[in-house]
């Protein structure tokens, strides 16, 4: 009998896994530790939102919906989506309700990649867009961000990389590791870049509306970007309910219909349950803003905390993260993050695992608790002072 | 104009941050605010002088403290005075310290006032010698509380809330 790895499918065997899943898995089981290294907020989901699903439940929502998700969903949101970017997407045709943004990123992806096609992504970026291009047999080409330009990805940094193979762009803002963000201009700029090679954008806005200065813009709503961009968002970050696996691809009627061929197939609908709560989840913006309000606070106590610490860490305006720089220490990024989490039992994730360009740094999230936040500075401290 | 809706703003949001943690400091309250910590002091002086702020409370949890503690909502009918209404009566209520709240409400009865003490007997006798029988007191209800399951915001029990994990990427 051959070895079973010999029938796993080469793309899967060459994907490379995360190189420290040992220490997550560590990190994971370790009592007492702080986490620095999650992705998903400390809230509950708002009881208003978990109540309307409830009731759901009990009337007997129990079957499956449409596979582009359930229509008042989709005017709701169509609704909202209008009123917070001026963009008006069709409730049939352009909108289609998703298990999570993660399936939305796979599904574009598949929908519009050929094989040998190229995609350009940002880094240090989420660790899935790289995988789920290889997966629909595209290429990644990378564009690596610094922190001179406080990660922010510059218009000719995008160019440089095009080729007459490139088909997408994977733009991530607010983003997740560095908590950055990019102002109309920046966006503008990239967005003529797009036009010019006549290339689609791929905009993951999930921390959209976790955005601390300045508004957000939506790269759909620039000049001439509708058309191009597939939108992509979901109610995991904003509404706290990550568990829910809620999301949602917004575009042009051919492309979106193209994703719902894929989804209809492997996916047939969203969760009724999450769908349900969804259309609750709509009207609750006094909850986000409460979220929000209590994020930017814990974000300046995070920042503040760090940079006296001579962690330098630059000032993120979106999401939930900090990215500060550890090379004041001398050691990697994953000698840092396994000493830390030894020694003082605080987690933090290693730069180095959103891309090449995060060497050196780590992603501390500050989706906990203010007195964990106090607590893992403090532990952070007595780390700094011992290692000097 | 905007000047002063600005200084309203941060009002509001210390008064906020203390509704939650009234024991933070006036460093980490400016740290949260980014603003400086000259003026957090400011605006709480003037909160303070103002009579805004009235006191700074913990949120006990007495039974687990495994101190006595009885307390009781006394629903109380008045007859209101000419001029005065139910003010002179709800302020000689008030000066007792066994007498925690009094608040003027809607329906069927005029007051309702929160008392405490050590067992249900002293509070029991308390309405029946001190409250019952003043004079513009035309009747009494009273409301032994039995259990607390959230008080001042604060959930009592253990809110069930799945254990996150610790690393999501």
């Amino acid at each position: 009998m051959d070895m079973m790895s010999d029938r796993i499918a080469d793309r899967v065997k060459q994907m490379k896994g995360s190189g420290i899943r040992e220490f997550f898995d560590i990190a994971q089981r370790m009592e007492d530790a702080i986490s620095l290294g999650v992705g998903e907020p400390d809230f509950v989901t708002p009881w208003r939102i978990r109540e309307a699903c409830i009731f759901s439940l009990e009337k007997g929502y129990t079957s499956y919906t449409s596979n582009w998700g359930l229509l008042e969903l989709r005017e709701a949101l169509a609704d909202t989506i209008y009123k917070e970017t001026g963009v008006y997407y069709d409730p049939e045709g352009e909108l289609l309700i998703t298990t999570g943004v993660s399936e939305a990123a796979d599904l574009a992806l598949r929908a519009i990649l050929n094989p040998g096609d190229e995609v350009i992504l940002h880094e240090p970026s989420y660790v899935s867009y790289n995988p789920c291009t290889v997966f629909a047999g595209g290429t990644t080409v990378c564009v690596a961000t610094g922190v001179e330009d406080e990660f922010k990805v510059r218009a000719e940094q995008i160019e440089e990389k095009i080729t007459e193979r490139t088909k997408a762009l994977i733009l991530s803002y607010p983003n997740n590791p560095t908590g950055a963000t990019l102002s109309r201009k920046d966006l503008e700029e990239i967005a003529d870049v797009a036009n010019e090679h006549d290339l689609l954008v791929i905009s993951d806005e999930v921390y959209g509306k976790l955005t601390y200065e300045g508004t957000h813009t939506c790269f759909a709503s620039l000049n001439g970007m509708k058309e191009r961009t597939i939108l992509l968002n979901g109610f995991s970050k904003a509404y706290a309910m990550t568990g829910w696996r809620l999301g949602y691809a917004a575009g042009n009627k051919e492309i979106i219909e193209a994703m719902m061929k894929i989804h209809q197939y492997i996916m047939m609908c969203a969760p009724i349950t999450a769908q349900m709560a969804a259309i609750e989840a709509l009207r609750c913006e006094d909850e986000v803003e409460r979220m929000v309000n209590e994020y930017n606070r814990r974000r300046r106590v995070t920042v503040d905390g760090l940079n006296s610490l001579g962690l330098s860490c630059f000032e993120p305006k979106g999401a939930f993260y900090t990215f500060p720089s550890i090379k004041s220490t001398g050691l990697t990024s994953e000698e840092f993050a396994k000493r830390l989490l030894f020694e003082e039992k605080v987690v933090v994730i290693p730069g180095n695992v959103f891309g090449a360009c995060g060497e050196g740094f780590v992603r501390c999230a500050y989706a906990v608790s203010q007195y964990e936040l106090k607590e893992a500075l403090e532990r952070i401290e007595r780390f700094l002072t011992g290692i000097k | 104009m905007k000047e002063e809706i600005k200084e309203k703003q941060k009002e509001v949001e210390i008064l906020r941050i203390f509704e939650e943690n009234a024991r933070l400091s006036d460093a980490e309250i400016a740290r949260m605010m980014g603003i400086k910590e000259d003026e957090v002091k400011a605006i709480i002086a003037e909160l303070e002088s103002k009579r805004i702020i009235r006191k700074y409370k913990a949120v006990i949890n007495y039974e687990k403290a495994g101190i006595e503690a009885v307390q009781a909502l006394i629903d109380v009918k008045v007859s209101p005075e000419r001029d005065t209404g139910y003010d002179s009566v709800a302020e000689r209520i008030s000066r007792f310290p066994e007498v925690q709240s009094v608040r003027l409400v809607s329906g069927e009865y005029d007051l309702s006032v929160l008392v405490s003490g050590k067992t249900m007997q002293e509070v029991a006798y308390f309405v029946a010698g001190k409250i019952a029988p003043l004079e513009q007191v035309r009747n009494t209800l009273t409301h032994f509380l039995l259990k607390t399951y959230k008080e001042h915001g604060e959930i009592y029990g253990e809110e069930g809330q799945g254990k996150r994990l610790a690393v999501t990427l």
